[in-house]
This record gives C-alpha cells, sequence and structure tokens, in this order.
C-alpha cells in the first residue's frame, strides 16, 4: 500500500488541504451577509469617548480628519469615515480634510460626497479636501507654521484663498479636533506624537483591527478616543444611529472569527492526539 | 570629500532639527522651515525615483525574458493606465478617467488583494498556532477572548454573564491593561533605540546609509 493511503484519520486532519479551510471561511462570510443574523452589538470605551469628544464640540468647530489609508483598508476604514463625517454635518462641526498617502485624497473626496449627501453642506464653506503631500511626519509638523504653505490648493488644484472655509485657518490654533482615519505608516502615531505632543492638540482615531493593540497604549491620555477594525466602525454606527456598511458586516465578521477560532480548537486537538501518540509509540487511529 | 560633504550636511540639518525643538526662534525657526520645504520636494521627487527604478527593472525583465515576464506587462500597463489620463486626459478631478479607473479597478483590486489575507490567517491559525508550551497556550486564550470579544458573537456567546462581565469587556481589559502594559515597554524600547541610532548616524558615526560599509 502507498504510503499516503496508510496516513491516519489524526493525520489526514491535521494536514487538511487548505482549499477545504478556504471554502468554510468563504461560508462563514458569505451565508452571513446573505441572510444576517442581527448579533447584539455594544459600544466599547475608546468608541463611547470618541463620540463624547465630536458632541462636547462647540456647532462650528474644525475638524482636521486626516484620511492615511488606502484601498486594501477602505473595508474598515471608509465606514468609520462615513460615520464621524455624518456625526460631524449634523453638529455643525467644519471639516478639513487631508491624506499622507497617495491613494486617501481620492478615498476622502468619495467620503465626503456620500456623507454629504442629505446635510446642507457646501464644499469650500463647510468642508474641503485639500489632497494628498508627501512627507508625512514633516507635514504634519509644517501644519504648525501654515497649512497654506503646505497645501497651497485643494485636491481639484483651487488655491486654498479661495476656499472661505480656509481663510481663518491656518495654524493649528484654528483647529478644535484632529482626527486620523489611519491604516499604518504614515498615521496615527505621528498625529499623536505632533499634533498632540507638540502643538497640544486633542487627537482621536480610527485604526485597522490588526494596528488597535498598538495604539491602546496611547488612549486616554493622548488619544482622545479610538475605533479600531470594523467593530469600532460598527460600534460608531451604533451611537450616531447611522447603521452602514460596518454594522452589516458584523455578522459575517462574527461567523468567520469563530470559525477561525475552531479552526484552532480542532488544530490544538489533533496536534495533542498525534504528540501523545508520538510520546507512546503506539498505532495510528 | 565624497564621503565627508554627506557627512556634514547630516551633521548639521540633524542638529538644527534638534536644536530648533528647544528653541522654536529665529534663525531657527526659519531654518527648521526650510528643512521641511525640502523634504516634502524630496519625497515627492522620491515617489517618481520609484516610478522610474520599477519600470527600469520590468522593462529589462520583460526585454530578457526572464521568468514569469508576462506579469510585468500587467504592471507597466496598471502602470501607465492609470498615469496617463492622471496626467494627460483630464487629470485627477472628480468624473475623469482616472477618478473612474481609480473608484472602479484600483479600490475593488486592491481591496481584494487585502481581503485574501483572511483565508491565510485561517489556514496558518489551524497549523501554525499550537498550544506548545505555557506562553503559547496563554497567548491562544488571549487571542481567542480578544477574537471573540472584538465581535458581537462574544458578547452574544456569553450574554448569560451580568453587564461587565461579557466577552468583549474581557477583551477591553486584555486590550487596556496586559497589551497596554507590553507596548509601552516595546515602545519605549524601540523609541530610545531610535534616540541611540539618530545620534550616531547625526555623529558620523553610523554610515552605512552611505552605502559600501
Amino acid at each position: 500500500m502507498a504510503p499516503a493511503m496508510k496516513r491516519g484519520i489524526v493525520d489526514r486532519l491535521r494536514d487538511i488541504d487548505r482549499r477545504i479551510i478556504f471554502i468554510f471561511i468563504v461560508a462563514a462570510v458569505v451565508i452571513p451577509l446573505l441572510r444576517p443574523i442581527g448579533l447584539p452589538l455594544k459600544s466599547s470605551p475608546p468608541s463611547r469617548a470618541l463620540y463624547q469628544q465630536f458632541e462636547s464640540l462647540p456647532q462650528g468647530a474644525v475638524v482636521l480628519m486626516a484620511f492615511d489609508y488606502d484601498p486594501a483598508t477602505d473595508v474598515e476604514l471608509g465606514p468609520m469615515s462615513l460615520a464621524i463625517l455624518k456625526h460631524c454635518f449634523r453638529k455643525g462641526h467644519k471639516v478639513v480634510g487631508l491624506a499622507l498617502w497617495p491613494q486617501g485624497a481620492g478615498l476622502a473626496r468619495a467620503t465626503f460626497a456620500e456623507a454629504a449627501e442629505g446635510f446642507n453642506v457646501k464644499y469650500g464653506v463647510d468642508y474641503v479636501n485639500l489632497g494628498f503631500k508627501a512627507g508625512g511626519l514633516v507635514v504634519i509638523d509644517s501644519l504648525g507654521r501654515s497649512f497654506s504653505g503646505s497645501f497651497p490648493k485643494d485636491i481639484d488644484g483651487r488655491p486654498v484663498e479661495n476656499l472661505p472655509l480656509m481663510k481663518n485657518i491656518n495654524t493649528y490654533a484654528d483647529i478644535d479636533f484632529v482626527m486620523s482615519m489611519s491604516a499604518g505608516d504614515p498615521g496615527l502615531p505621528f498625529w499623536i506624537m505632533m499634533a498632540q505632543g507638540r502643538y497640544g492638540k486633542k487627537v482621536g482615531g480610527g485604526c485597522t483591527a490588526v494596528s488597535a493593540p498598538m495604539l491602546y497604549p496611547y488612549y486616554p491620555n493622548q488619544l482622545v478616543g479610538l475605533l479600531g477594525g470594523m467593530k469600532g466602525a460598527a460600534e460608531y454606527e451604533l451611537l450616531v444611529s447611522a447603521k452602514g456598511a460596518a454594522t452589516k458586516g458584523m455578522d459575517a465578521q462574527s461567523i468567520a472569527h469563530a470559525a477561525i477560532v475552531l479552526f484552532v480548537i480542532i488544530g490544538n486537538i489533533f496536534y495533542f492526539i498525534s504528540r501523545r501518540r508520538e510520546g507512546r509509540g503506539g498505532s495510528r487511529i | 570629500m565624497r564621503r565627508e560633504f554627506p557627512l556634514v550636511i547630516t551633521f548639521v540639518c540633524g542638529i538644527t532639527m534638534i536644536v530648533q525643538f528647544f528653541i522654536p526662534h529665529e534663525p531657527f525657526g526659519g531654518m527648521k522651515s526650510y528643512f521641511q520645504h525640502s523634504y516634502m520636494i524630496i519625497a515627492a521627487f522620491a515617489m517618481l525615483l520609484g516610478i522610474g527604478n520599477l519600470t527600469k527593472i520590468h522593462v529589462k525583465k520583460i526585454r530578457d525574458k526572464r521568468p514569469q515576464w508576462g506579469y510585468s506587462i500587467v504592471l507597466l500597463a496598471g502602470l501607465l493606465g492609470m498615469a496617463i489620463p492622471g496626467l494627460f486626459i483630464g487629470g485627477i478631478k472628480e468624473d475623469t478617467i482616472f477618478d473612474f479607473l481609480f473608484k472602479n479597478a484600483h479600490v475593488p483590486m486592491q481591496s481584494t488583494m487585502f481581503s485574501l489575507l483572511a483565508f491565510f490567517v485561517a489556514s496558518a491559525s489551524y497549523r501554525a498556532f499550537r498550544a506548545r508550551t505555557v506562553d503559547a497556550a496563554l497567548l491562544l486564550i488571549a487571542g481567542f477572548v480578544v477574537m471573540l470579544g472584538r465581535a458581537p458573537i462574544g458578547d452574544y456567546l456569553t450574554s448569560f454573564m451580568p453587564d461587565g462581565w461579557q466577552m468583549s469587556d474581557y477583551a477591553n481589559w486584555i486590550m487596556a491593561i496586559p497589551n497596554t502594559a507590553g507596548q509601552r515597554a516595546i515602545m519605549m524600547g524601540a523609541a530610545l533605540g531610535v534616540v541611540a541610532t539618530s545620534l550616531r548616524v547625526i555623529l558620523g558615526i553610523e554610515r552605512s546609509y552611505l552605502g559600501g560599509e
């Protein structure tokens, strides 16, 4: 008999073809999206703190929002950007958008357009998109000296002095709150380092689920609030009563997480069985 | 001079940026501003350099018909397909060809690439995440709690527990206490390393960035 045929069930399950795992993950993601379960969701303290920060800002406050991400992480950061912008527009806050990532500027444009629907807000008056600027940390620091010096034109090439909102904004002193939607470097840690550490501005953030543990040490002293991953986005949607893509994705994320946990448990069971068997030198199951 | 001149530039720029942090007045404030603008211009040109280098490598790969040279054609077609409309046909404004390609090709493709990660994470977890030692077992348990607690299913499974004792509360505790303690230690260590390395570079002790050593 061929060696492969002699392999026991435990060995075969331990070395299961990864395509079978992939099928389970597809099912775990697709089925809840097609037939939502509606699992209950509750907000975490960092999400509530961020929500409270926006609530406490006076009407007409200026929020600087950095779209420091690309399409790869748009699934996580896009919904939270949208929910925050809707919250800002509802509260009457002004938003100055910019990007330290090249693709962030384009994503910001689409997010601004979607958020503005249903609100009486006007480009240049209630919000602006300054576009992308290369330089990361240095750009953040340079804003402390002059916004128009670092961003003389907006994303579509209009001089910023022609935009009514930008007429009274030139340094961090004219900004009430800084928000960074961050997928990595350059991103939220740099905003904390410069805008908060050096210029004393309050900073809040949104980040991918994998980078949330790295940003927790800044909360709550240097970072007012934090939205981590799609769960953070869904929590914010819940807080502002604007259910969107993140809330819809929560069931799929739940089942996918549970499936991965299940795989790890099964993998460990087979690992311990085979280890014990090898220790005894016994026969295969 | 080929080595001394860059070392002098590094020393002057480094010392100026340190001094201006503590004395943000003229002439240091103006020098800082000058260096910052120079940096942003150089960073923008670095992108051009990257594009040029990428093009050169892949053109050579196609010319030499090296293994998988077909992918290089796709890469260059994608590069030119986005760059030409952006630079010469309507620019990067809304409702242009570039904008259309960005929204309908670039965004979905990059999202797809990133979402594939879930499949590899699942497969790798099954094969590699083993409780071989006590430390690994603790990591495994913490991972379970955070994974389940960071999704609504965690609270659903522990809904019989009183408020404040559900899965998301444990996950929040892990993130806020043990994780924060560990991360802060790592960050402080890394920060001290950055300070030491920066000083070595500014003082000319560390010269590997010049190449050849």
